[in-house]
């Protein structure tokens, strides 16, 4: 029993560190960056870093990378309102880019990996976003 | 000492009608006299009001004004609404056909044709998904136009009156404007869907502005019919985006706008057969900074009346023609859904003289239009509104 739980612990825990999960990472960083260049590029721009008072950056973004959950409600929702990235201001509106949740773990994938940033190995999937909901 | 007194005596009424006549001419001046009553009034956004007169909307796209004063809206969700007496109805309006919602594509303008009163005809561009038989890509879509008659909340007697082909897999670059000019034609610009190169290609309807019959038909005048291997429906190429166009009220011309990559929005006069030259000269760069071409002119191609740099990225526009705005009359209002402002441009013939922002922060702007009332009439997709701007009493 204790091997059992501990051999399941091992699996679970070392599963980030699996060939195949990298390689799952990789192909979906792969197919985000096509997502990106076509719908996003526009605003945030080739290199992440968005549009002075405009449009926030990506790269090594401070909402991106500490609170990566409101940037998937934001990839499925869109957003509004003003929102703080790296202590400027914005106010201006993402319109929903009306992707399926597989292309939205796909290009989270890539911008969490992109220009700087790292997911340290961490895969976010279609199933995750599936989760994520809308805050009113 | 005797001498001042006299000396005083006859300089102080001279000194006091010189203050006298300096002092009315610069009342005179302030409060407008005769050097402004013979030069307009220039309008600022102190001389206006905004109302919402619509709201409750979702990505609104586009409206238009029929005659009982209700407003017919696109969503770009895929839904066609009715506005009556500020409040949106929630039945939405039956009849549409399968809109493909995904990037920037979904259901887009909506415009009247100019006999609408007698011939009910609703014109509703939108992109449309690959057909079985239609060339192009498997799960690709392109812009198409139909026309439809109104009854309560259905529409009826739907007739699909053009499709862009091939179709093509990405979710970007739909144009989408319809314009009627006063010769029976109509007009629809049409995105390049993010194939740039295919722009300059009259075999594909990427990056053109079509003409049609306003029953879809071919005119057998058109610039390309008798080139080899050109879709006849051609009108002007080498687009990008055109996001705007609208006609002018009293040369009958064609103007319209059209998003530009990094920079290089432009706005141009569109004439039969000429080539606006996307990609081969361009006042842009492309997104990751790199350069599309290092050319901004080329003989055989059209400069634009105007460009934005940077991008401001328009949409929507009309001609003012309104006897409320007799100070804009012929100027051109634009949207940005960048920079969510209207700009005011002033036009002298085929030129723009100046440019002014107006109303920012009013919202992320998808249509300008001149209402029958003469008030302009802004569509904001951020707030799901749409907003009435009239000059004050």
């Amino acid at each position: 029993m204790k091997f059992l739980l501990f051999s399941l612990t091992g699996i679970i825990l070392g599963s980030a560190a699996l060939p195949n999960q990298d390689e799952a990472l990789a192909k979906s960083i792969e197919r985000g960056k096509t997502v990106y260049t076509e719908t996003c590029i526009t605003c945030h721009m080739g290199a992440g870093e968005g549009v002075p008072a405009t449009f926030p950056p990506l790269a090594k973004a401070d909402y991106l990378v500490k609170t990566p959950e409101k940037a998937i409600e934001a990839v499925k929702f869109g957003l509004q309102g003003k929102i703080v990235v790296n202590g400027v201001s914005y106010e201006g509106m993402m319109p929903n880019p009306g992707l399926d949740n597989e292309e939205i773990a796909d290009v989270m994938n890539y911008i969490q990996n992109a220009w700087g940033n790292t997911s340290n190995k961490k895969m976010i999937t279609a199933k995750m976003v599936e989760e994520v909901k809308q805050k009113k | 000492m005797t001498n001042n007194k006299p000396f005083l005596k006859k300089s102080l009424p001279i000194a006091l009608t010189g203050l006298l006549l300096t002092a009315s001419v610069a009342l005179m001046s302030t409060s407008g006299g005769t050097e402004e009553a013979n030069s307009p009034k220039k309008l600022t956004e102190a001389n206006f009001t905004i109302d919402t007169v619509a709201k409750g909307l979702t990505m609104p796209w586009a409206t238009a004004f029929l005659p009982n004063g209700d407003l017919l809206v696109t969503e770009r969700v895929g839904k066609l609404r009715l506005v009556k007496n500020g409040v949106l109805d929630p039945k939405e309006i039956s009849g549409l056909p399968e809109v493909m919602y995904k990037g920037q594509g979904g259901l887009l303008d909506v415009a009247l044709h100019p006999d609408y009163n007698s011939n009910g005809w609703i014109y509703i561009s939108y992109s449309s998904p690959k057909a079985a038989g239609e060339e192009g890509d498997d799960g690709g879509a392109n812009t198409a136009l139909l026309r439809a008659k109104l009854k309560d909340h259905a529409l009826t007697d739907i007739q699909y009156l053009f499709k862009a082909i091939p179709n093509v897999k990405a979710n970007v670059h739909f144009g989408g404007r319809i314009v009627f000019d006063k010769k029976g034609y109509v007009f629809l610009s049409l995105g390049e869907r993010g194939q740039k190169e295919n722009s300059q290609n009259l075999s594909r309807d990427q990056g053109k502005v079509v003409r049609l019959h306003e029953d879809g038909k071919i005119p057998s005048d058109n610039p390309f019919v008798k080139t080899a291997g050109a879709r006849p429906e051609i009108w002007t190429y080498g687009h990008r985006n055109p996001q705007g166009m609208t006609i002018h009220p009293t040369t009958g011309v064609i103007w319209e706008h059209e998003h530009g990559p990094q920079g290089g929005d432009e706005l141009n006069i569109v004439e039969k057969g000429k080539n606006y030259g996307w990609p081969v000269i361009t006042f842009g760069i492309d997104y990751d900074n790199s350069i599309i071409s290092k050319d901004t002119a080329k003989v055989g191609m059209e400069q634009p009346v105007t460009y934005w740099k940077p991008s401001i990225a328009p949409c929507g526009m009309t001609f003012v023609t309104s006897n409320k705005l007799k100070e804009w009359n012929g100027d051109l209002l634009v949207g940005s859904l960048k920079f969510a402002y209207l700009q005011h441009l002033v036009v002298k013939g085929n030129k723009v003289i100046s440019r002014e922002i107006l109303f920012e922060k009013i919202g992320r702007v998808r249509d300008v239009r001149q209402g029958p009332d003469g008030n302009i009439y802004v569509v904001l997709e951020n707030s799901g509104k749409i907003v009435r701007i009239s000059p004050k009493a």
